[in-house]
């Protein structure tokens, strides 16, 4: 090949690479506010989960404080305390803690509200997902905390037990050698799961998430139906499937983050289509309605300031528009981690390195 | 030799396992023995605290312009405290906050926020004078990853958005914000008013522009940035686009550096005795110096000890008044308020 035509070829494989690059997107210009006001004695941290129920309430799950920890000789016994669930009314103001304390608060990853108002968490830290009916008591768990959580390097951490190529003995549990990443065990033993959504049928789906890399499928009670899915980049496959959405018709949206795409499939698993069009998936939620629309993040890693850009789809992948940029002021993002977009011209992000949430009011021309 | 004092006394100041016979002890300061005794008393009791609350290692002390005084201890939790312009407790600020880990520096910028430096979150958090949250800079590491690899030594530089135990703060007079960072850095970053990274200089050394732990760094109203280079046992001076401006070599090991404001700014510079509790160490330390901005040395107080008016560790001080400086010291769980007095003829030496 000729050095012309290397170079030919290195910039095509940059244009199908960067996300959007191909034609021109439109700017959707928003404004932005920090709705949430907070007694004096709380703050938000990493504000990693934010969603509204019917009433506009407004639910924000957060890395804040650190995980109270008893140290044993060989093993750490977390107690929670290192995630918090705040609800706040529909103009920000603070209502009530949900779960101070609970067992399964430990590294928030995710909030959901689903279409009874019941408020979903998801934990990444006691991969856990924890079902709250809404006057805020639990009603359903899945997943079970890990007995014990290793800490790499750190005092009672050692002796992680059976190894297994930095395998956190997490998920396994106390039930022998550890899962090989990717696939997890049939049922609702979590590794660091990521998300929840459900179908109209009440099905639950969950994103699981960082050590295994599958979604699984269970019906309203709990009760496990099937998984799918592996580390990999094939259709199907996943790295890091880190946000979901159902649509009305009940396909399944999944940001698998690490591949740069959002893989769509029918609710027994069968792929049906992907968009690689929109940069890295973060965060990613479809509107209500008759006629629905899909947003997804591009957030910027925490450590640069590079992308940060939302974008509005069609439910078929087509760009309709895009908004935002990475930074640190109002109407600048700091890694967007989830979103919430009931309405569709009215989302909330909740972001990681800024620990805030934004109102964003979307202007489209 | 000057570099087998500098590594042995880095040795010392981190690794408390060393035994002494391996220690070598640094001479005094170039400037100790000509450097006059400024007088000084120590307020006794001058913080108010309630009766079921405790200071843990002195580690941060800033004061706002209405001379509230703020300390950033290392308590069972870090935590970070208010008082009122007499000392007596005013509030928390961030109980329980994920930017709170292992305290390491407070400081007040011009606006009156609150700026703090956690070496164990790798945090630099801004807080408004109210006392919440308007900037978060760095990123805690994510519990759930675990602990993120340090390097045994350091070579330095690193990423415009990560810290790696970084020490302090400060802002030149656009609101730049510079940051040293740190223990395993070895760097400064500058950074435009709003967060966004605008450069980063060093790496771990001894030469120009390196750095051997930058532990304390503030600013002159020219926008000049003093960095305390500990254990190089320098201070290297750079201007706000961290071009190096010069070298003060004289007045020993720098853990705490302050400038006062006003028309004519003075620069004080903390020679602490390690927090190692070794006295052979801390025979030959101790002092604090006050400076010209050019690094002439215009006197000097304080000397190692438990009792008030004794400095155990100063790891930061507070100068908004030049004549009545409040210090934090590590070993002595404290903040004391420190007036000097007039030099007398027979002080100076």
């Amino acid at each position: 090949m000729t050095r012309a035509l290397k170079l030919a070829a290195l910039v095509l494989v940059l244009a199908a690479s960067s996300a959007g690059a191909q034609y021109a997107i439109p700017e959707i210009p928003f404004d932005a506010v920090d709705p949430i006001k907070l007694p004096d004695n709380i703050y938000l941290g990493e504000a990693v989960g934010v969603a509204t129920n019917s009433k506009g309430n407004i639910f924000v799950y957060t890395r804040t404080g650190t995980p109270f920890s008893t140290l044993g000789t060989r093993r750490t016994f977390s107690r929670g305390g290192g995630a918090r669930l705040f609800e706040f009314d529909p103009s920000g103001k603070y209502i009530r803690e949900i779960g101070q304390g609970l067992y399964g608060f430990l590294f928030a990853h995710t909030v959901r509200i689903d279409r009874q108002d019941n408020i979903w968490v998801v934990d990444e830290g006691s991969s856990m997902i924890i079902k709250f009916d809404p006057d805020g008591r639990v009603v359903m768990t899945m997943g079970r905390k890990p007995e014990a959580i290793s800490v790499p390097g750190g005092a009672g951490g050692g002796g992680e037990e059976g190894g297994g190529g930095g395998g956190r003995g997490r998920g396994a549990g106390a039930a022998g050698p550890p899962q090989p990443q990717g696939t997890g065990v049939p049922g609702d033993n979590f590794n660091r799961p990521t998300d929840v959504a459900w179908d109209a049928q009440g099905n639950i789906y969950v994103a699981d998430g960082y050590g295994n890399s599958r979604i699984a499928k269970f019906d309203r009670n709990g009760k496990y139906i099937k998984s799918w899915g592996s580390r990999g980049s094939a259709p199907g496959q996943f790295n890091v499937p880190h946000t979901m959405a159902i649509d009305a018709q009940g396909l399944v949206y999944i940001g698998d983050r690490q591949n740069n795409r959002i893989q769509v499939f029918d609710g027994d698993g069968n792929f049906k289509t992907q968009f690689v069009n929109v940069g890295a998936p973060s965060a990613i939620c479809i509107t209500p309605g008759p006629r629905q629309f899909l947003y997804a993040s591009n957030s910027n890693p925490s450590t640069t300031m590079d992308n940060g850009e939302i974008y509005k789809m069609s439910l078929d992948g087509k760009i309709l528009g895009k908004f935002g940029t990475a930074g640190k002021l109002l109407k600048e993002f700091g890694s967007v981690h989830e979103m919430d977009c009931r309405s569709e011209n009215e989302l909330y992000v909740g972001e990681i390195t800024n620990w805030r949430v934004q109102r964003l009011t979307l202007k489209p021309r | 030799m000057k570099r087998f004092i500098g590594f042995s006394l880095a040795l010392a100041s981190v690794i408390l396992a060393v035994p002494t016979s391996a220690q070598q002890v640094p001479p005094r300061a170039t400037a100790f023995a000509t450097a006059p005794d400024i007088p000084f008393e120590s307020v006794p009791n001058f913080l108010t605290m309630p009766p079921n609350l405790y200071l843990g290692e002195g580690i941060g002390v800033a004061r706002n312009s209405k001379g509230h005084i703020y300390i950033f201890t290392r308590s069972g939790d870090t935590r970070l405290f208010e008082f009122d312009q007499n000392g007596k407790f005013a509030r928390e600020i961030g109980q329980g906050l994920y930017g709170f880990a292992m305290a390491h520096g407070v400081r007040v910028d011009a606006q009156d926020n609150i700026w703090t430096v956690d070496e164990g979150t790798n945090m630099v958090v801004k807080f408004s004078p109210e006392g919440r949250v308007l900037m978060t800079m760095g990123r805690r590491p994510e519990a759930i990853e675990g602990v993120e690899p340090t390097p045994g030594v350091a070579s330095g530089g690193g990423e415009p958005y990560r810290f790696n135990r970084p020490t302090d703060v400060t802002w030149d007079p656009a609101g730049n914000i510079f940051v040293s960072d740190g223990y395993f850095n070895s760097r400064v970053v500058k950074y435009d008013k709003n967060g966004r990274f605008v450069k980063s200089i060093g790496i771990r050394g001894t030469e120009p522009y390196q750095f051997n732990t930058p532990h304390s760094i503030t600013a002159d109203a020219n926008g000049n940035i003093y960095v305390a280079d500990r254990n190089n046992r320098r201070i290297q001076v750079f201007d706000s686009n961290l071009v190096l401006r010069a070298i003060y070599d004289h007045v020993g090991s720098p853990w705490a550096v302050c400038i006062s404001p006003g028309p004519h700014q003075y620069l004080f510079s903390s020679n602490s005795n390690p927090d190692n509790n070794n006295s052979l160490l801390s025979a030959v330390a101790g002092e604090i110096y006050k400076m010209e901005l050019d690094g002439t040395v215009i006197g000097k107080f304080g000397k190692p000890g438990k009792q008030l008016g004794e400095f155990s560790t100063v790891h930061a001080i507070d100068c908004r008044n030049p004549d009545e400086l409040i210090v934090v010291e590590i070993t002595a769980w404290r903040a004391q308020k420190i007036r000097l007095k007039p030099l007398t003829p027979s002080s100076t030496k």
